[in-house]
């Protein structure tokens, strides 16, 4: 190569010699077109190979030993859940209207075993937007002023000891249950909790100690559990004056128990810790059920993308289906299941598979059509969630302090009779047994297995170093087209300028020329730096919006649209329009917009791919091709040729779909159908986002929104 | 009248030395001179409220400080003896604890748990007796030889990083002390075995035949400990009575509880026990070198409260003798042998009630009738331990591998209630209580940001905190200590202490073998020099005096030790030495490569020579090479240095024959397998 750059110089002057890395740069800039559309091609296929690429989980960690032990769960236990369960269930319980008394038979039953009982009393804390709270760690709550004793939960504790253990690590084991209205489903969780827990009451086997977390729902899961994890981590110890939930007298009761400190176990109303927490299991069954087979679901997403040790998934997923015969799922997007495109894709890929394998019989790459619409529907699922940022259940409080936590949903076959009822407390324990024994094994913390992945199927996954691929491919092109516009542009200009002035005279005058139109990005910055101020200011609009009194919806929404577009238009008269001096002096000045755009937009999504990933990789798969096919449409439209009229179509209808709300709507749309849309959807949506502390929310007002901005203004751009 | 009373002391006296002779220790050689090599072994048994049983096993030997026999002991193991003599050691205590100690079910208040409730792992302290700047160099010895002689990682106490130096809150207040722990050391038999042969009759004969491995450590609790004090002599520094107390508590599962817990009704009813079914083995026999062998039963007071004794008189007439009828066969249980003596405590200021002691003669048992003794409860008994003043607990805030808190939260216990009417005579009365917190250098503690907050409420450090003293920590030599001394308000509820820090990043070859389990913070010692946990038992005579009941009698201050805390810090990954080795090869690569390109390249012969090439005809690859990027470029491939143009196009033929033939052994393979 070098020697074949030296001849293609050589005829012109003996020129220094350019060093490879950067010829090689202005290849591919000078090609930058063809690289783009390869490229983005390549990220689209990429994403939709991963599929294929995903690889069958094994478990990492060897200390887990996952079913090594035969489960000791036995009927015994399983009876002593149903009696639970039968408690809980009689309607004499729910005859107090705060559900006091459910709490009072579960912390007699925790006591019966010898366990530490605790009450933790906690007031719903209101989700609130923090403006730049974003990333820094959760902190111990703010003191409310307004506590009324009407509205407190209730959280009872149980804590079993690790007889020989040193008491510096826990597992926590937490079923969320309303007393006030709970369901069948919720019962029977407690009852397989309980039928565990007193199996542990018994073992010898026990290192860390369990926490049997019985969290009151009636404020919602997360609230509750994430309550109790506040004071376990942060606790305040100065209360000011506030009403404690201690003063109420209801919660009074609760110590009136019939504590005769049978077998030493006393009963104490102040808040009980263990270690260190290795990991968190959340079990839930749910009500109803229409399948055929027990299934178990895992839900694993927590804030902002992140997800536990895949171990912790691996063990449940092997003991599950290997030991108890349980089918595991996660979570899919069900509409893609049906979607014929993805099943004739599948088919191309099996095809292709057959005829590689054939061709090398080591060459085994390929999955069942069947197999990769499904995990296509998976994975899809798992790119949502964590591209949403919002946990998908009360595991992901835990996150938040780096605990490795799941959600395991138990659904059974609804069936009413005793022996079915059993079955189910006895697979359901066993399986908890045995995620509890694995993790129990663990001397380490989670650390051996993948932290960043994405789910196809329970069993198989896609690691992060094959799912970068797709996104680095997808913005491979930006700083290409970016430089290779501003090489343009700035040349277009020069020629334009040399032409008029003859080659005499360029000299001194033309140096400085030169070192002017330089400079001249600095005009297009200046207008994309106010552009994504703009987008700073309409992301902080909501907090302020959102403490107006009564308001829809609807008409959040709308005051929010106009504040926007005024705030927009009056950032554009305050700072000088630059885009209008621009236009006089500059035709080219698009291209330098578009320019500075790309860049941004690239280091928006380079940033973001490392907070979130999957929020980049679904910003990148909507704003490349807008960024990449932006061009003024008056160009277009005076070109008049075939290919400018399909771009000019392409940038019409990017230009809808990768505005935020249309996007939005779009995707809703399509998952639930266009029938129920609404306008004040969005507000509740990005509502929602404020409240989980989303990173996404930061990257829509502050990457995606200026980009279409920038992108639409210079679509219109008069030139 | 003074003749006619000698006859009668002298035979007293010569009845009382034939007494002496029957139950003194056999080691005995020399009666009439100095004092003797002593051994006695004890153990006492005490029911706890969750039906458990605690096993306090008390062995004590001793030394006289006598130069006659020189190096030569004939009881005392003469490793300690050397150990001793060589390093100076004033006062060790060592112990080996597996489990963790419940404060809140089995009391914190008695001599039992203030003294051997330990933290879990290796707790290691002395006191020595050398100037100032010799200690650090015999405690280094120290570990060594104690690390060699109970099979244990105590050798890496040797490091300055991992021990300290008490100022004045560690109990045996004095400069010389130097305290270490070591948190996540395991502890098993083998730790056990080196410690009984320390005993003169190891565990072939007397109590310690009991200590069967298997069901010692099945229990919840385990703590081995050895204690040494040398008492100088006034003459010679050299010469000192070493008495050193071997103790192993356990705290065990009486096995009838399964059998019980059928009957939902019964459930409540304290298991019974004997001692071959908790141990599994029984007493054939007293160590026949022990100076006295006996076996204790402590109900301790809350117990004699619920009992509720016929009248307590009989048990008065009990201690002085009379075994009464209803002391030992209570209605609410029964014991299988009558004792042989029965102690009652002194009363006492701290509670209405008083323990009782049973104690038993391991002497009178033989091969043939082996010693056993079984309690049977009959009916369901609650009560609770007597509790230290304020249940101290501690436990880290906040998250992340950036900052932390520790925090020590003190609960006050019921117990304290009766305290305050004897201890507030002019109604304002304070509570003293001294924290000792050693935290290891990687936590990097900030001692200004000390907080105290009393009942919720958060207070100036100066009002709470009367002494302080602090010794920063040095990274990779000093561990960070806290000693504080809080003055309290009697009628505390809650006070809590929280001082924050940073996590510090360890050198990669400092981490662990484990390293992602996280560092241990060692347990902070909090105690209580108001308090002190003492039981004085009513004795008749002073001869009998056994070593467990005097130590009893100790006033020792209440303590207590908290939680061990683990902390996760930052790690590297250690599981990529693959990456490590690959990213250091290709950095050595390009640096090697270009420096040789660098040092061997001639810039102006290159130039000609490159000259010289272009006008030669080129090779064939570099010519493919210039073509394709001519290609991809979209340019006219400059005819100046193609000048064979035949070349080239041999090269598009040969690159069409290969895709050709590549083709067709594809064709191929897919049509015929």
């Amino acid at each position: 190569m070098a020697e074949t750059k030296e001849k293609s110089l050589s005829d012109k002057k003996p020129k220094p010699r350019v060093r490879p890395i950067v010829r090689l740069g202005i290849f591919l800039i000078s090609h930058s077109f063809l690289v783009s559309v390869v490229c983005c091609t390549a990220g689209v296929l990429a994403l939709f190979l991963l599929p294929v690429l995903a690889k069958n989980t094994y478990i990492s960690e060897n200390a887990l030993m996952p079913g090594s032990a035969s489960p000791m769960l036995s009927n015994q236990h399983v009876s002593d859940g149903n009696r639970l369960v039968k408690d809980l269930t009689n309607p004499n319980s729910k005859s107090s209207e705060t559900g006091i008394e459910s709490h009072k038979i579960i912390a007699q039953y925790m006591l019966d075993l010898g366990a530490e009982v605790s009450f933790h009393k906690f007031h719903p804390q209101m989700n609130q937007f923090h403006p730049l709270h974003f990333f820094s760690s959760p902190d111990s709550g703010k003191i409310q002023e307004n506590y009324s004793c009407s509205s407190y939960g209730i959280n009872t504790v149980g804590i079993i000891r690790a007889p020989r253990g040193d008491g510096k690590e826990a597992i926590v084991l937490v079923t969320p249950y309303n007393a006030l209205k709970s369901g069948f489903g919720e019962a029977l969780s407690l009852g397989i909790a309980y039928s565990v827990f007193s199996l542990l009451t018994q073992v010898t086997w026990l290192a860390k100690d369990i926490i049997w977390l019985v969290a009151d729902s009636q404020y919602g899961e997360y609230a509750a559990v994430a309550a109790w994890l506040r004071e376990y981590q942060t606790p305040k110890f100065s209360s000011l004056s506030t009403p404690n939930a201690e003063m109420c007298p209801d919660v009074n009761n609760l110590f009136e128990l019939k504590g005769h400190s049978i077998s030493g176990s006393k009963f104490s109303n102040s808040f009980r810790r263990a270690g260190t927490m290795a990991a968190a299991l959340v079990l839930k069954v749910r009500d109803q059920n229409e399948q055929f087979e027990d299934t178990i679901s895992i839900y694993a997403e927590a804030s902002n993308g992140q997800m536990p040790n895949l171990d912790l998934i691996n063990v449940v997923n092997y003991l599950a289906v290997h030991r108890q015969g349980l089918r595991v799922n996660v979570e899919k997007l069900w509409s893609l299941l049906n979607s014929s495109w993805l099943k004739s894709l599948g088919e191309i890929f099996e095809s292709l598979a057959k005829v590689a394998k054939s061709l090398y019989p080591k060459w085994k790459f390929g999955i069942p059509a069947t197999e990769y619409v499904e995990g296509t529907a998976t994975l899809a699922s798992s790119l949502y969630y964590q591209a949403l940022g919002v946990p998908t259940g009360p595991h992901g409080a835990f996150r938040d302090y780096q605990v490795d936590a799941i959600t395991l949903e138990i659904s059974p076959k609804f069936s009413l009779d005793k022996v079915w009822r059993n079955d189910i407390l006895l697979r359901g324990g066993r399986l908890i047994e045995g995620v509890i024994r694995s993790v129990n094994n663990l001397l380490e913390k989670f650390h051996q297995s993948f932290f960043l992945y994405l789910l196809t199927s329970p069993s198989k996954f896609v690691s992060v170093g094959v799912y970068m691929i797709a996104f680095a491919l997808l913005i491979a092109p930006l700083p290409m087209v970016a430089a290779s516009l501003y090489v343009d542009a700035n040349s277009s200009s020069n020629c334009s300028k040399g032409d008029s002035s003859t080659p005499s005279t360029i000299t001194d005058t033309d140096e400085l020329s030169i070192a002017i139109r330089s400079w001249r990005w600095l005009n297009s910055a200046k207008l994309v730096f106010i552009v994504h101020l703009w987008g700073a200011i309409v992301s902080l609009l909501p907090y302020f919006i959102s403490q107006i009194p009564d308001c829809s919806p609807t008409t959040s929404f709308m005051i929010w649209v106009l504040l926007s577009i005024l705030s927009l238009l009056t950032l554009n008269s305050v700072l000088a329009s630059p885009l209008a001096c621009a236009k006089a002096t500059q035709e080219k000045e698009w291209a330098f917009v578009k320019s500075v755009t790309i860049s941004s937009v690239f280091i928006g999504l380079g940033l973001m791919s490392v907070i979130n990933f999957a929020t980049a990789e679904i910003g990148a798969l909507l704003m490349v091709p807008m960024c990449l096919l932006a061009r003024p449409l008056k160009l277009d439209v005076r070109a008049g040729t075939l290919r400018s009229f399909c771009r000019m179509i392409c940038n019409l209808v990017l230009g809808h779909i990768a505005f935020p709300p249309a996007a939005f709507f779009l995707l809703k749309g399509m998952l639930d159908g266009f029938g129920n849309a609404n306008v004040g959807d969005f507000w509740i949506w990005v509502e929602s986002l404020l409240a989980w502390n989303s990173a996404t929310y930061l990257f829509i007002g502050m990457v995606q929104l200026p980009c279409w901005v920038l992108c639409v203004s210079i679509l219109f751009h008069t030139c | 009248m003074v003749l006619l009373q000698r006859p009668h002391i002298l035979l007293l006296l010569i009845g009382t030395h034939q007494f002496l002779q029957c139950w003194i220790a056999f080691g005995s050689f020399n009666e009439e001179g100095q004092k003797q090599e002593e051994f006695s072994e004890e153990l006492l048994l005490k029911p706890l409220p969750d039906h458990k049983l605690l096993a306090h096993f008390h062995f004590q030997s001793s030394a006289p400080p006598s130069t006659s026999n020189g190096c030569h002991h004939h009881l005392f193991p003469k490793v300690i003896s050397q150990l001793v003599q060589k390093f100076r050691v004033k006062e060790m205590e060592l112990s080996f604890t597996q489990g963790r100690w419940n404060y809140e079910r089995w009391g914190g208040f008695d001599p039992i748990s203030s003294s051997n409730a330990k933290p879990p792992g290796v707790e290691l302290w002395a006191v020595f007796d050398v100037p100032q700047h010799h200690i650090d160099a015999s405690w280094k010895n120290l570990t060594h030889t104690l690390s060699g002689l109970f099979c244990a990682s105590i050798n890496f106490l040797e490091s300055t990083a991992t021990y300290s130096t008490p100022e004045w809150s560690f109990p045996p207040a004095s400069g010389n002390v130097r305290y270490g722990t070591l948190p996540c050391e395991a502890v098993c038999t083998e730790n056990l075995t080196p410690w009984l042969k320390l005993l003169p009759c190891r565990d072939k004969a007397g109590i310690a035949l009991l200590l069967d491995r298997p069901s010692l450590y099945r229990g919840f609790y385990h703590s081995q400990r050895l204690h040494l004090t040398s008492t100088e002599s006034s003459s010679e520094g050299i010469d000192s009575g070493i008495i050193l107390e071997q103790t192993l508590t356990v705290v065990l599962q009486p096995n009838s509880e399964r059998a019980v817990e059928v009957h939902a009704s019964e459930k409540h009813i304290q298991p019974s026990w004997s001692l071959s079914s908790i141990f599994g083995k029984q007493v054939s026999g007293r160590c026949v070198l022990a100076k006295s062998s006996s076996v204790y039963l402590l109900l301790d007071r809350g117990l004699v409260a619920e009992l509720k004794f016929p009248n307590k008189e009989n048990g008065k007439s009990a201690a002085n003798g009379l075994t009464s009828e209803n002391v030992w066969s209570n209605p609410s249980f029964e014991l299988s042998a009558n004792p042989d003596r029965i102690f009652l405590e002194e009363s006492s200021s701290h509670s209405k009630s008083l323990s009782i002691l049973y104690m038993f003669q391991v002497e009178k048992c033989s091969e043939s009738e082996p010693f056993d003794i079984g309690l049977m409860w009959k009916v369901p008994v609650a009560w609770l331990c007597q509790q230290t003043p304020l249940h101290a607990s501690r436990f880290l805030m906040g998250s992340g591998n950036e900052r932390g808190a520790i925090a020590i939260s003190l609960k006050s216990t019921q117990f304290i209630e009766g305290f305050m009417s004897a201890n507030s005579k002019d109604g304002s009365c304070e509570l003293r209580v001294d924290v000792f917190q050693v935290v290891p250098w990687y936590v990097k503690v900030y001692f200004h940001s000390l907080r105290v907050f009393v009942d919720q409420q958060p207070r100036a450090v100066s009002d709470i905190i009367e002494k302080i003293h602090v010794s920063p920590s040095k990274d990779k030599m000093s561990p960070g200590v806290m000693e504080v001394v809080l003055k309290l308000p009697c009628r505390v509820n809650t006070a809590a202490l929280t001082i924050e820090f940073d996590k510090g990043f360890l050198h990669i070859d400092e981490y662990p073998p484990d390293a992602n389990q996280g560092f241990d913070i060692p347990s902070a010692i909090i105690s209580f020099p108001n308090f002190h946990a003492s039981m004085v038992f009513l004795e008749d005579d002073s001869l009998s005096k056994s070593p467990l009941l005097s130590k009893f009698q100790e006033k020792c201050p209440v303590m207590s030790y908290t939680e061990v805390l683990l902390v996760p810090l930052t790690t590297p990954d250690f599981s990529m030495p693959y990456n490590v080795i690959t990213i250091t090869c290709t950095v050595f690569a390009l640096y090697f490569g270009s420096l040789l390109n660098v040092l061997q390249r001639r810039a102006a012969e290159e130039e000609r020579f490159l000259k010289a090439k272009a006008a030669k005809k080129t090779g064939r690859l570099p010519l493919l090479l210039s073509m394709l990027s001519a290609k991809l470029r979209g340019r006219r491939r400059e005819p100046l240095h193609s000048p064979p143009s035949s070349s080239s196009f041999i090269n598009s033929k040969l690159v069409l024959k290969v895709i050709l033939v590549a083709g067709l052994a594809v064709g191929w393979q897919y049509f015929f397998s």
